[in-house]
């Protein structure tokens, strides 16, 4: 039980460390589609790591209810046919609208 | 024939719903059961031609090639995250944005529509558009080297068009 707390620790902690790692660039970056490259996608690993902690603590912790791993899959599926989803029809919403790149050498926007 | 496909598509929905019905619910008392089937049947008989596409071929065959690219597309996942975690806590933020463009071989909706998120799922490139005659997609790419992978490496095009048979 102990091993399996500790791997339970490890998937969330790099599932939190992605999320964080998200924010800070949503604050870094300097115009809207490269903050959307932080927010959009780091997430989508940090939250797959954080529900596969879930999943293998639910597993070995209650062994009555072997459904709930099952939905908590299907939920990490959903959202990795979601995220990318929306993301792409945020972009191609601005790009549509003309708002230009940031190239390098630019100000901040 | 094409009576018979129609029942077919009806019947392939029905036992996706039922299964799925059986997975949130986890109750096998006959009134949970047969709740299910009413409702698995009316949901059936309302959108057979949605969930299955009648006209393709080789479906099954597509299906399975697909979940042996579901791995290799997850380990390229992480390994683009820990690629733009570098680019987000480097103090200098090397970061030199561009759009790209190239064109592939595919032409079928599924093929473009995995290729355009399997794009967007990797971390440093984002699909802004895709022109469905030409295959033609148009990437938002953070920086030079996740914009080369697609433009001069062409791995990931390679594999979709494995994938659904489209060279």
């Amino acid at each position: 039980m102990v091993l399996i707390d500790g791997m339970v620790i490890i998937l969330l902690a790099i599932g939190i460390f992605f999320m964080f790692v998200g924010a800070i660039g949503l604050l870094r970056f300097p115009d809207f589609y490269t903050r959307l490259h932080a927010t959009g996608k780091c997430d989508t690993l940090g939250e797959g790591l954080i529900i596969l902690g879930l999943i293998v603590y639910h597993f070995f912790h209650y062994l009555r209810t072997p459904l709930v791993p099952v939905k908590l899959l299907f939920l990490i599926l959903f959202i990795f046919i979601a995220n990318p989803t929306a993301t792409h029809a945020i972009v191609k919403a601005a790009y549509l609208t003309g708002l230009t790149p940031w190239r390098l050498g630019e100000e901040r926007r | 024939m094409k009576r018979r496909r129609k029942w077919f598509e009806i019947l392939v929905t029905f036992c996706i719903m039922f299964l799925f019905w059986i997975l949130l619910s986890g109750l096998f008392d006959a009134f949970h059961l047969i709740a299910g089937v009413l409702c698995s049947v009316i949901v059936a008989l309302i959108s057979y031609d949605l969930l299955v596409k009648g006209k393709n071929e080789k479906m099954l065959l597509k299906c399975l090639r697909l979940l042996l690219y579901i791995p290799w597309e997850l380990w390229q996942i992480v390994l683009a995250n820990i690629d733009v975690a570098y680019r987000v806590l480097h103090p200098k933020m090397p970061i030199d944005p561009r759009v790209i463009e190239f064109e592939t071989s595919l032409r079928s909706d599924f093929a473009l529509v995995t290729l355009a998120n399997s794009i967007t799922l990797t971390p440093g490139t984002i699909t802004i558009y895709v022109e469905h005659e030409e295959g033609k997609f148009w990437v938002h790419a953070l920086a030079k080297e996740p914009g080369d992978a697609l433009l001069v490496d062409q791995t990931m095009q390679r594999k979709v068009a494995d994938v659904y048979m489209e060279w």
